[in-house]
């Protein structure tokens, strides 16, 4: 595991940039744990804000999500073991001993720092492989403490570029791509039928908490009109009206039955409660229309037999769990083409890390500033015949001088000014007024 | 000059299909524009090459097999990006420019060597009936194309095996409508085109021949073209038994392109 080590800015006058990391998440620490080191919105702030004030960190973030509890920061020049202090602070701030944390917390320095945040951005770090919710809520911390001016140029940068990994790994692989949950599974294979939901119906059988994710999902999904069907009409007046669909006594089962184009089922049971011959008559009340069924419940809702009704496609729980198993292993097989984005933009973020750090710029600028005069004093002297070769010497002399004076206090606010963060803003704006970037291009 | 512009366009047609099978294979918005725009530049390419054609020839090319399997690909790509794009579908892309590509290969393999040859002045209206009934032709190709894809879909639904590239082929409903829509345009297009070539023989004969094979075979191509648009609205039909149909129905627009244009017909018969 990589140290948190630093130069001492102040005697080389070089600046070291480190991104630093503590946390726990799903594997380290189980949900009892992970329950009491969680940060509420306005803790996230305060906790990037105690992190500064007491010197360990410059710039801070702190995610904090139900699978983990995370602390991104830059180092500050006052701390000399800044790990060590992130650590202690953390389990300070949620009153945890620090023997509790021990084994549970992990640590990451350095390129480790930032390609574990990008792995937590592309959604290959979660519990569930791929899961888009992530992007959402670190996009989230990071807004909150760029407002709140937790931030700096370096957690800025390392945090945009997360946040485009996230959204390259989604768009650029199958890592996030294909369902992951039964409900899901099968609202996605009614997407394939009958592609945008936004104009159809669904018709739920049962009103239990299977039920409420398959409701969950087809919402998002945007479907139309949504009703609810249930022995006990109650429940499933309760359910309508969480969900802002429509009731249906069970008696009247069959009469709306032909109406929906998507029908999930899982009311408890003992023998099918949709026979073919009655999908048959309600096949046919939908003018021969597609249809398609999910069949959640054990033992099954639909008959068997069904399946080979024309136009209607019919799926079981155990066709559901397969085709969840198989894109698990596809999205699986995915993770090498997201950790090839991920590589791409961790050499990216350390290209602008090694031009910073090196204390290039002012080389750089210098660089710039002499190639300009010598372009300027040939270009000049060209005109000028009656020049002696002694006083074109002095001329050079005199110009690299300048050159150097001009420099000198710049050069002294960037190696020598208080506080990394403010030295690096420094850094950053010369790069882009004097356009040494573009130079570089 | 016709020749070279015939070589860009297959090799703007090869580029958009390899960037349409990318996207299928991992979606990326900016590569399916690109896939959009390479086919838009291929099918303006071989515009340029039958403008050459036909300016030599003072016609549309349709009297010798180069020229008319070439209109047959170009018209065909223009009824799938006009497809393309009132559907807002790319997904079925990388099989219609397969289809391009594997056309205009062939024809350069078949026909390239063929000499072009100049048909008797028959006027513009003449040219127009050649024209539209080409372009019927076309999109009942891409409605087959969309059908066969239609069919495979449903059978990989009901199969329950689902592959990679499932996830990524239109949905069903969208497949029906890109094969209706296209078989409309097929439809409009064949009615125009029948209408102006019996005008244009009326004008010279002054009769009718509807007697020609090639009028009998045409003639049936609209009726069962026309009863897939109504049976597929239809409670038994409708779905893959339609898709079927429709796949079907080619058959009988290959064999009127193919044997009764080379063996059975009179008045048309072309290379």
């Amino acid at each position: 595991m990589p140290s948190l080590s630093k130069e001492n800015p102040g005697q080389s006058g070089a600046i070291r940039i480190q991104v630093a990391l503590i946390g726990c998440n799903h594997r380290t620490a189980p949900v009892e744990l992970r329950e009491r080191i969680s940060f509420t919105p306005q803790q996230a702030l305060q906790a990037a804000d105690e992190l500064r004030e007491l010197g360990i960190l410059e710039e801070a973030v702190v995610l904090s999500t139900c699978n983990r509890s995370e602390l991104y920061g830059v180092p500050g020049d006052a701390h000399p073991t800044p790990a060590q202090a992130m650590e202690e602070y953390f389990g300070s701030f949620h009153r945890i001993p620090s023997k509790e944390l021990e084994g549970r917390v992990y640590r990451w320095a350095g390129p480790d720092a930032v390609r574990h945040l990008f792995r937590v951005a592309a959604g290959i770090d979660s519990m569930m492989l791929g899961e888009a919710e992530i992007l959402g809520q670190l996009r989230t911390a990071y807004t909150q403490a760029l407002d709140h001016g937790a931030t700096g140029p370096v957690l800025n940068r390392v945090f945009q570029g997360a946040l485009e990994v996230g959204k390259r790994v989604r768009s650029e692989t199958e890592v996030g791509t294909r369902p992951m949950s039964v409900a899901l599974a099968g609202v996605k294979l009614a997407e394939r039928v009958f592609g945008n939901l936004k104009g159809h119906s669904a018709l739920i059988l049962g009103a239990g908490n299977v039920a409420e994710q398959v409701i969950e999902c087809l919402r998002n999904r945007g479907i139309g009109s949504l009703r609810v069907v249930n022995r006990s009409f109650d429940r499933a007046a309760e359910l309508a009206k969480k969900v802002g669909g429509e009731a249906v006594a069970w008696e009247s089962l069959e009469s709306v039955l032909g109406l929906p184009d998507i029908l999930v089922t899982s009311v408890s049971s003992s023998g099918p409660v949709l026979t073919r011959e009655l999908l048959e008559r309600a096949i046919a009340a939908r003018s021969g229309r597609p249809v398609f069924v999910v069949d959640l419940a054990v033992p099954r809702n639909v008959a068997p037999e069904a399946a080979g009704l024309y136009n209607l496609y019919l799926y079981n729980i155990d066709d559901l769990g397969e085709i969840v198993e198989q894109n698990k292993k596809a999205r699986e097989l995915e993770i090498p083409r997201a950790e090839a984005i991920i590589s791409e933009h961790i050499a990216k973020f350390e290209a602008w890390r090694a031009a910073l750090e090196a204390g290039s710029i002012v080389d750089d600028l210098r660089g710039q500033f002499h190639r300009q005069r010598e372009m300027l004093i040939r270009e000049k002297l060209a005109e000028m015949e009656d020049v002696s070769p002694d006083e074109r010497a002095r001329i050079a002399h005199i110009t690299e001088e300048l050159i150097e004076r001009v420099l000198e206090h710049p050069s002294k606010k960037v190696r020598h000014g208080r506080g990394m963060r403010g030295r690096l803003a420094g850094l950053e704006a010369l790069r882009h007024l004097f356009g040494l970037d573009e130079d570089k291009e | 000059m016709a020749q070279q512009l015939g070589y860009l366009s297959l090799a703007l047609y090869l580029a958009s299909f390899l960037c349409y099978a990318r996207i299928l294979y991992a979606p990326n918005i900016w590569v399916g524009r690109l896939a959009t725009l390479l086919l838009a530049c291929g099918i303006v390419a071989q515009y340029f090459s039958l403008y050459e054609r036909s300016r030599v020839i003072q016609s549309v090319p349709y009297d010798d097999l180069y020229g008319s399997m070439s209109l047959f690909a170009w018209l065909l790509g223009i009824t799938y990006i006009g497809l393309e794009i009132f559907h807002r579908q790319r997904s079925v892309g990388a099989f219609v420019t397969l289809l391009l590509v594997a056309w205009v290969t062939g024809l350069g393999f078949i026909a390239a060597g063929a000499p072009t040859v100049r048909p008797p002045a028959r006027g513009p209206l003449f040219a127009f009936h050649v024209t539209l009934n080409t372009w019927a032709y076309a999109a009942f190709a891409l409605s087959f194309v969309l059908s066969l894809i239609y069919l495979v879909q449903d059978r990989v639904l009901r199969s329950r095996r689902l592959s990679a590239a499932f996830w990524r082929f239109p949905p069903l409903d969208v497949l029906d409508r890109m094969a209706r829509s296209s078989v409309y345009v097929g439809l409009v297009a064949l009615a125009c085109g029948v209408t102006m070539g019996f005008v244009w023989e009326h004008r010279l004969r002054g009769t009718y021949s509807f007697g020609d094979p090639k009028v009998i075979v045409t003639l049936a191509i609209v009726v069962v073209y026309a009863a897939y648009l109504l049976l597929s609205r239809n409670a038994t039909w409708r779905g893959a038994r339609a898709a079927l149909l429709c796949a079907m129905n080619f058959v009988i627009v290959m064999f009127s392109y193919t044997f009764v244009n080379l063996y059975l017909t009179k008045f048309h018969r072309f290379f």
